[in-house]
């Protein structure tokens, strides 16, 4: 990743790195559905410049843990600060000033139906009203443009638009306010391996021209490889590893092998195991 | 012991959504009242709810004051009483059928549409995504239909009353034999200003309630293209009993003696 900064070194233990300070810094993060327990003490903190990818498989919570930090989800127990400011149990405003640092690419894009592709590149920046709707354009056109998207495609609306497509604009959606804290919630699902790619080469390099601090999540391998700084693995509602994404290969971790290297056999027993 | 327990638990369910269907319209209004209004989305749901449903509502509206015209000469004609259909026409009209039935046709088009729409944008996380760029859904998607339902049923409903009383003068004065100047002075002969204001007032109930209903069941909405089918069914049926018995209610308020 020539355009990233690089770890520093890899340390004995993951957790007690010497890394910038949290961004956002989780812990004891639960939360159940009924009797189904998701997340079941979560720590992990997500250094300040660094994209950070949780790993894991389907219905492990990793869509739960990014919702928790977004505020759509509220936690049952636990803490998660941002710039070191509480947000579970925070009033609506100040879930709201620290949603205004943040942008989020959804797994289906998410784009608003009734709105053509400039108002939903801008929907934030009209929500807030940081600006008038003229200037909001020529920002959507811009912010479209970083995302390899033509202004033709500013007034289209985004049932014309192709899967990939949608995606640029939700990324270009999620970057418009430029963010300090990024989410991407599996950005390549659906997408052909070439699409796939272009959009990992599009938030590597939004993440490095931004500055921003990125929270993904994915069980798309070469995913991971292309947009991490730092892997951590999700499994019963606790990160069990987390490291350098160099270090994938050779985690030690029995879990993060089997899933790394997609092999059905191993400690991870899928339709056997209920986890979150 | 199995029955009681069954009663209690649907008793409990019943308070539960009533609880539920509360908090959340208490919750829309107040983020309405005390936030940034959207001005774009309440003309859009105005336009939407107002303009588009007059066609259904004016068809509505002639045919049913026609078929009481009818109805009306054909039953008080044995009692020779015929002169008194002018007014049952347009008192029917006003105080009852427009409302009524101005209701239930935009449950019908306007609540299936919302629950529709929010369902889906809750499934696809449109919903959410609002969320993360710091927009309170309640304040941008549901106050703004609460209020354009309650403004525009009562215009909708002022505009059946007049075409309902024009579909009654059609077939009196067309087929009954009734002469044109003489069916209109008998239409406002005992017409008073609170026929038309209970109407008025029933259609702003009626409004408020059938665009709750559409956005309480779309906004709840879950698992998908079966469960947005779900909510729509739910928002019409809850739409149109709850505009049913909200009828008698403010009846009795304005009439009851």
């Amino acid at each position: 990743m020539p355009d990233l900064p690089t770890e520093p070194g890899l340390a004995a233990s993951p957790l007690a790195e010497a890394t910038p300070r949290p961004k956002i810094a989780i812990r004891g993060l639960v939360k159940s559905f009924g009797p189904k327990r998701v997340l079941r003490g979560l720590d992990l903190d997500l250094p300040e410049g660094r994209s950070l990818v949780v790993i894991g498989g389907s219905g492990t919570g990793k869509s739960v843990l990014i919702k928790c930090v977004l505020g759509i989800v509220t936690p049952d127990a636990g803490s998660i600060r941002v710039d070191g400011e509480e947000l579970v149990g925070a009033s609506r405003s100040t879930l709201d000033e620290a949603r205004k640092k943040f942008g989020m690419l959804f797994q289906g894009a998410a784009l608003f139906d009734s709105l053509p592709v400039w108002e939903n590149v801008a929907f934030g920046l009209l929500a807030r009203r940081l600006v008038d709707r003229k200037t909001a354009r020529e920002r959507a056109i811009a912010t479209l443009a970083k995302v390899g998207l033509g202004p033709e495609a500013a007034d289209l609306y985004p049932a014309e638009l192709s899967g990939g497509m949608q995606k640029r604009v939700g990324l270009a959606r999620a970057i418009a306010a430029e963010p300090e804290i990024l989410f991407f919630d599996e950005p390549t699902t659906g997408l052909d391996p070439i699409m796939a790619d272009v959009i990992n080469e599009l938030i590597r390099g939004l993440v490095s021209e931004l500055g921003a601090t990125a929270l993904s999540i994915t069980h798309d391998m070469a995913s991971v490889r292309k947009i991490a700084h730092r892997v951590a693995m999700l499994y019963e509602g606790k990160i069990i590893w987390e490291g350098p994404v160099e270090r994938l290969d050779d985690s030690g971790n029995p879990y993060v092998d089997q899933f790394v290297h997609g092999r059905a056999q191993g400690p991870i027993k899928v339709g056997v195991e209920r986890n979150g | 012991m199995n029955l009681l327990a069954a009663i209690g638990r649907a008793t409990l369910a019943l308070l539960a959504t009533v609880g539920g269907v509360v908090l959340f319209a208490l919750r829309a209004v107040a983020s309405g009242l005390t936030g940034r209004l959207y001005w774009r989305q309440i003309g859009r749901q105005m336009l939407e709810m107002g303009y588009f449903s007059l066609p259904v509502v004016g068809l509505t509206a002639i045919f049913t004051g026609m078929v009481l015209a009818l109805q009306s000469y054909t039953g008080f004609s044995r009692f020779e009483a015929q002169n008194a259909i002018p007014t049952i026409v347009v008192l029917s009209m006003t105080r009852e059928l427009g409302p009524v039935l101005a209701g239930l046709m935009v449950a019908g088009r306007v609540g299936a549409s919302i629950a529709a729409e929010l369902g889906t944008m809750r499934v696809t996380e449109q919903i959410d995504a609002l969320t993360t760029l710091a927009t309170d859904p309640l304040r941008y998607l549901v106050f703004p239909r609460l209020l354009a339902g309650t403004l525009m049923l009562p215009t909708l409903v002022l505009v059946a009353d007049v075409i309902g009383v024009m579909g009654g003068f059609l077939v009196s004065v067309y087929k009954l034999g009734f002469g044109p100047i003489e069916y209109i002075n008998r239409s406002f002969e005992f017409l008073e200003t609170q026929d038309v204001v209970s109407g008025l007032v029933k259609a702003a109930v009626f409004g408020f309630l059938l665009t709750l209903m559409g956005c309480y069941h779309g906004y709840r909405s879950r698992g998908g293209a079966q469960g947005v089918g779900a909510a729509t069914t739910r928002a019409v049926v809850s739409a149109s009993i709850l505009i049913l018995i909200a009828n008698y209610f403010v009846t009795e308020l304005f009439f009851a003696r």
